[in-house]
């Protein structure tokens, strides 16, 4: 077999696939409920249901899916430029670092003035922590991937070290978890009484934010050449690694405000846990997306929507919760099959 | 026709379609024991495809070919070779970190045989390369072979398995005049002992030299067979582009003062490609230099120099009578030099981008593109609309991605791109390379137009034709040598044919004129 | 206990060559996918699951051996899955592996709650016991170090001398090589690039399976979530710094396993016990990095990884 190119694929061809990607991932998750015990044809609607079923079920989703949103802004625009960041989890703990390590009292200011310090601290050093697999990779020719995915380890393992050390909360009966934050270090709510946090909208600002400058600056638009073809970005004059160093900095950046998010939004202080997993789950957001800035919003609602919606229809019919996982690593596989079909054809030699 | 003649190969009624395109249509060909049979035509007529359904890459749409009276089951390559099909590849088909022996060897035989035979196959190898004049080492690694072995190496490793047809791609563009010879040598030695040849070529001359038979293929359909005896390079080239070659005409001119000049310079080597060792030349304003040279002689070297991807390890660029110290794209696109790259589909083009994006892919960052960081899309697209205009760019509109446009649309985009900067100099690097009669012409036409506006004109090209006609001054490049300047009409091909094979550089005083 | 003592004890030794062990097979098998001109990110998680599998096969009543084949066909399987998507579709080779690891990971984890809903600590079975090599293993220091081993550990050396054998000496090996370095090659002399890499990273696979499963059936005796713990990205780091070549792989990873194996040692010394346990744990991470700097500069990266091929395309 061969692949060929379509060159204006039709409306349905555009369609089809991905519809075909997501009822196979349905029909599966379906099946592997009813190996659980569960009745095969009540999963969708129990997950549908436990994720958008309710007011509270729906603030769960949102508020779940805030963090991805930036995690997934953060692969889509490092994998734009095609630097695979498979950091964002470490990112992610290094702008929670950065609002405990100012946010419990070191700073003592007003909210509108220690929020947007601590923010930009926090970008400041999410970009940095993946400035070095990017120098790496750059200078050396250090493949990434590697790099960042055990970055992963050993910053986490460093989080451990200080909540276990100077960060150890002494009100917390011997857990390993950090002081509070302030008050004035917390992000309110968006409205009162309802449980979002303005992370949320911060998360639709950095999309926006994300979209403008993919489509209208001229960093948008090297990263763009850089990830396409490199050798003809440099031969145009695009310097590819400070693109790529670029590139690195605004991912590691996004990333970190969703720790920060999370921190200063939802948790209040820093715990091991604070993630499960937000920046892989954030590789999935990105490509489900197309690594569309905007298509990331969607993705993370319906990825939080299926972790949110698993965990209900998992307490209801008795299955796994692991189900969540699967059916986002079944969709992630099927929709880049999906979407390489409705660009490309499959015709015998 | 001679009763006796054995039939080797036979293809009856091929037709193959890719989408809507029909690259081969009812082809039917035939080839005796013996014969050498010449393929002619354009790009994209339709050879490839043909030699690649022969020997089972591709699968025809329909038709049947037939090798020594036996039907080859389709799209088997394994097939192919076993009944005695070989092909050498215009792009070797080689693996560099394997050696010969292993390059010769690999896929012969059962891949789950314990042994690889080694000794065995060494002899073998040995035995052939004496007797067909192919001198290489079976254990030399490939990637450190010289353009011309690695061709040895692929011609032995269809001697190696009993070819009975041979396919040869284009074979001499790499080769020097002599080594072309040589090959000639090597595959009459063979067709004495009854190897059968499919030669495609659209270098005339050899063409005239090697063949039988000629065939002509245009437009995916044969349209012409002739004994090569009964035609001459004339014929044969009306066959095979509707129409006579016309030469460029190009009008006397004296050159102007130099606009760039290289001064004594060296690169290092990149890989098997030479660097360049202390080469110096000017581009005089309304002049065209032509760089003529075996492919992989320095040529990208030369221009990676002249259009700012490479810094000189020794020796100075000027550039309008100042040295330049700060060397990159931008800066050399800054300084009013136009570059046509080599290939315009990996380092012309961005393939996903559309007409618009690329068209200001080497000035996005200058005013009127944009401002502070921001792009300006209106007035973009309307130096993309401008040029689709002005330079007859075939497509649906400037918001089309690039990768669907044909290669000589391809290319217009690029010298718009590029001559709407009102340069003073142009790199022409392979600018015709793989495009049609007609992209041709109107590529010489524009570079023609440029000189007579006054630019200086690099033009590099592997095709001695074209830089012959084409040049004021033409030098030669080898092994990262460049030979001094012969004016225009004062060598004949021959002459500069031993230049090619670096054998002028060493009794140079005597040919410095 | 000084640093110097340490390393001349057969029990650190032994132990180094035992946690060298797992990461043998897994950077074999990694290294025939990438030599093959495939990247396999998977890898990760074809471990968890190998581990899953080849234990519970056991506990489910099979014989040691017959778990370890377990393990390893449910790696094979995985292989299968990439290398469809990545070979004949020619899919991104970094997300497909990412979510391969994410699939078997998560699917792994699922089949384990499935079948043990409500354990808190996992059952144990009957592991690879220590096999003495009569003679060799009465050598002092070498003997106990090396030739007390579980059999998992012997065979993992000799694949190592297996692989090397197949991929420099048959003919097999030839056309893995050169499906790496340049598939037309191989379309050219009527081999199936498509059919070569696809075969590659499927035993790759499969030998990353019984990486895994080294860890459930020698290394300890039951199963636990995250116990794999980065041990395939180490093995990808590995490859690098073996240079693509099995010997130097294998020597990579008994560098490595020693140093963990030291700092565990030193973590109980009373220095030690004065720094933060994390950083030693951190250890071998750092050293992967560093391992993959150093060696970056004159590693011989096959041409082809990564390179997606479609026939008669140029």
């Amino acid at each position: 077999m061969r692949l060929e190119p379509i060159n204006n694929p039709s409306f349905g061809r555009k369609l089809v696939p991905p519809a075909l990607a997501l009822s196979a991932t349905i029909v599966i998750a379906s099946l592997l409920a009813m190996i659980a015990g569960a009745n095969p044809f009540s999963v969708l609607g129990l997950i549908i249901k436990g994720a958008f079923g309710s007011k509270f079920a729906l603030l769960e989703t949102l508020n779940r899916a805030t963090p991805l949103i930036f995690t997934g802004l953060a692969v889509a625009v490092a994998f734009r430029a095609k630097f695979w960041n498979i950091g964002a989890e470490a990112q992610l703990y290094a702008g929670a670092l950065i609002t405990v390590l100012l946010g419990t009292g070191a700073l003592v200011w007003p909210s509108g003035l220690i929020l947007p310090v601590i923010a930009l601290i926090a970008v400041f050093a999410g970009a940095n922590l993946l400035l070095v697999p990017a120098l790496l990779k750059t200078r050396f020719g250090v493949d990434e991937v590697v790099t960042t995915l055990l970055f992963n380890f050993i910053f986490l393992l460093f989080i451990s070290m200080l909540l276990e050390g100077p960060l150890k909360d002494p009100m917390g009966m011997g857990w390993p978890k950090s002081a509070r934050l302030i008050p004035e270090a917390r992000l309110p709510r968006i409205v009162n009484g309802l449980r979002l946090h303005w992370g949320f909208a911060l998360a639709i600002i950095s999309a926006l934010c994300v979209w403008v400058i993919q489509t209208r600056s001229t960093l948008g638009y090297e990263m763009r050449a850089v990830g396409l073809n490199k050798q003809a970005a440099g031969f145009a004059g695009i310097p590819v690694n400070l693109v790529l160093v670029k590139t690195a900095l605004l991912s590691g950046g996004l990333a970190a405000l969703g720790g920060f998010s999370e921190v200063a939004g939802l948790k209040g202080s820093l715990t091991l846990d604070l993630s499960p997993g937000f920046g892989y789950t954030g590789i999935i957001v990105a490509m489900l997306a197309l690594l569309n800035p905007l298509g990331v919003v969607i993705a993370a609602l319906f990825v939080a929507g299926i972790f949110v919606g698993a965990d209900s229809m998992s307490r209801a019919a008795d299955v796994p919760t692991y189900l969540a996982d699967i059916m986002l690593a079944i969709s992630l596989l099927l929709m880049v099959l999906a979407i390489m079909l409705t660009r490309f054809r499959v015709v015998r030699d | 026709m001679d009763t006796s003649v054995v039939e080797a190969l036979n293809l009856e009624d091929i037709t193959k379609r890719f989408g809507t395109l029909t690259a081969n249509d009812a082809v039917n060909l035939s080839l005796s024991e013996g014969e050498v049979v010449a393929l002619l035509g354009e790009n994209g007529a339709g050879k490839t495809t043909l030699m690649n359904i022969l020997f089972g890459q591709y699968t025809a749409d329909s038709g049947t070919v037939r090798v020594f009276g036996k039907t080859l089951p389709p799209g088997n390559s394994r097939a192919a070779l076993d009944a005695g099909v070989g092909m050498v590849h215009q792009h070797f088909t080689l693996a560099d970190n394997l050696t010969v022996l292993e390059n010769i060897t690999l896929g012969v035989g059962s891949l789950l045989s314990t042994s690889a035979g080694r000794s065995a196959a060494r002899d073998r190898i040995k035995a052939l390369s004496q007797k067909y004049h192919l001198s290489v080492s079976p254990d030399a690694r490939v990637g450190a072979l010289t353009v011309g072995e690695r061709q040895r190496v692929e011609i032995l490793k269809a001697l190696y398995r009993d070819v009975r047809i041979l396919i040869l791609d284009e074979p001499t563009a790499v080769l020097t005049p002599q080594e072309t010879d040589d090959l000639f040598a090597t595959l009459r030695l063979a067709i004495a002992d009854g190897l059968s040849v499919i030669f495609i070529s659209h270098k005339l001359h050899e063409v005239m030299a090697i063949s039988d038979r000629v065939v002509v293929l245009r437009h995916g359909k044969i349209t012409g067979g002739v004994r090569t005896a009964d035609t001459d390079k004339h014929a044969l080239a009306t066959l095979m582009m509707g129409t006579e070659a016309t030469p460029p005409k190009v009008p006397q001119s004296t050159p102007g003062p130099a606009l760039l000049k290289l001064d004594r310079v060296t690169t290092p080597d990149v890989g098997n490609a030479p660097g360049l060792k202390s080469v110096s030349l000017s581009l005089h304003a309304g002049h065209i230099i032509g760089l003529a040279g075996v492919s992989g002689n320095g040529q990208a070297a030369i221009a990676d120099v002249v259009g700012g991807l490479v810094k000189p390890a020794e020796g100075r660029i000027e550039i309008a009578g100042s040295d330049i110290n700060r060397w990159t794209p931008r800066e050399a696109v800054k300084r009013g030099i136009a570059r046509i790259p080599e290939d315009r589909h990996k380092t012309g083009t961005i393939a996903d981008f559309d007409l618009t994006e690329n068209a200001i892919l080497e000035r996005y960052r200058s005013r009127g593109f944009s401002k502070a960081g921001w792009l300006n899309w209106r007035s973009s697209r309307a130096f993309a609309e401008a040029i689709i205009k002005k330079y007859d760019v075939r497509c649906p509109g400037p918001d089309t991605p690039i990768r669907i446009l044909s290669g000589g649309n391809m290319q217009k985009l690029i010298l718009g791109r590029v001559l709407e900067a009102a340069p003073q100099v142009i790199l022409a690097n392979q600018p015709v390379r793989g495009l049609d009669i007609g992209a041709v012409n109107y590529v010489h036409g524009q570079l023609l137009e440029a000189r007579a506006r006054g630019a200086a004109i690099l033009l590099i090209s592997e095709d001695l034709d074209e830089v012959m006609a084409m040049s004021d001054v033409i030098h030669v490049i080898a092994d990262g040598k460049l030979s001094p300047g012969f004016g225009r009409g004062s060598m004949t091909p021959t002459e500069l044919g031993l230049w090619m094979a670096g054998q002028g550089f060493e009794n140079e005083n005597a040919h410095a004129s | 206990m000084d640093i110097v003592e340490i390393l001349f004890t057969a029990s650190f030794w032994a132990a180094a060559i035992r946690i060298a062990s797992p990461l043998i097979f897994a950077t074999l098998g990694e290294l025939i996918c990438e030599r093959a001109g495939v990247l396999n990110l998977g890898i990760e998680g074809i471990m968890v699951s190998g581990a899953f599998a080849g234990w519970m096969a056991v506990y489910s009543g099979t014989g040691l051996w017959v778990g370890v084949s377990v393990a390893m066909a449910v790696g094979m399987l995985f292989g299968l899955l990439h290398s469809t998507l990545t070979v004949p579709f020619g899919l991104s080779q970094h997300v497909v592996g990412l979510g391969v690891t994410l699939l078997a990971t998560s699917s792994t984890y699922y089949a384990y709650r499935l079948v043990l809903p409500e354990v808190t600590s996992p059952p144990k079975i009957v592991a690879f016991q220590p096999y003495e090599i009569p003679l060799l293993s009465d050598i002092p220091l070498l003997g106990p170090a090396l030739f007390s081993q579980t059999p998992l550990t012997y065979l993992a050396f000799v694949l190592v001398a297996v692989v090397g054998l197949v991929l420099y000496r048959t003919p097999l090996g030839l056309a893995v090589r050169a499906a790496g370095e340049n598939p037309a090659a191989v379309a050219a002399q009527g081999l199936s690039v498509t059919a070569i890499r696809m075969g590659a990273v499927i035993i790759g696979s499969g030998l990353m399976a019984v990486g895994g499963a080294f860890l459930t059936m020698s290394a300890f005796d039951s199963f636990f979530f995250e116990m794999v713990n980065g041990r395939g990205w180490i093995c990808i780091a590995l490859v690098v710094f073996g240079s693509w070549r099995p010997g130097k792989a294998m020597l990579g990873a008994v560098l490595f396993a020693a140093f963990d194996a030291l700092q565990i040692r030193v973590q109980q010394t009373s220095i030690g016990a004065q720094v933060p346990y994390q950083i030693f744990l951190m250890m071998p991470y750092i050293l992967s990095i560093l391992a993959l700097v150093v060696m970056s500069r004159r590693a011989e990266v096959p041409a082809a990884l990564m390179v997606p091929f479609n026939k008669g395309e140029r």
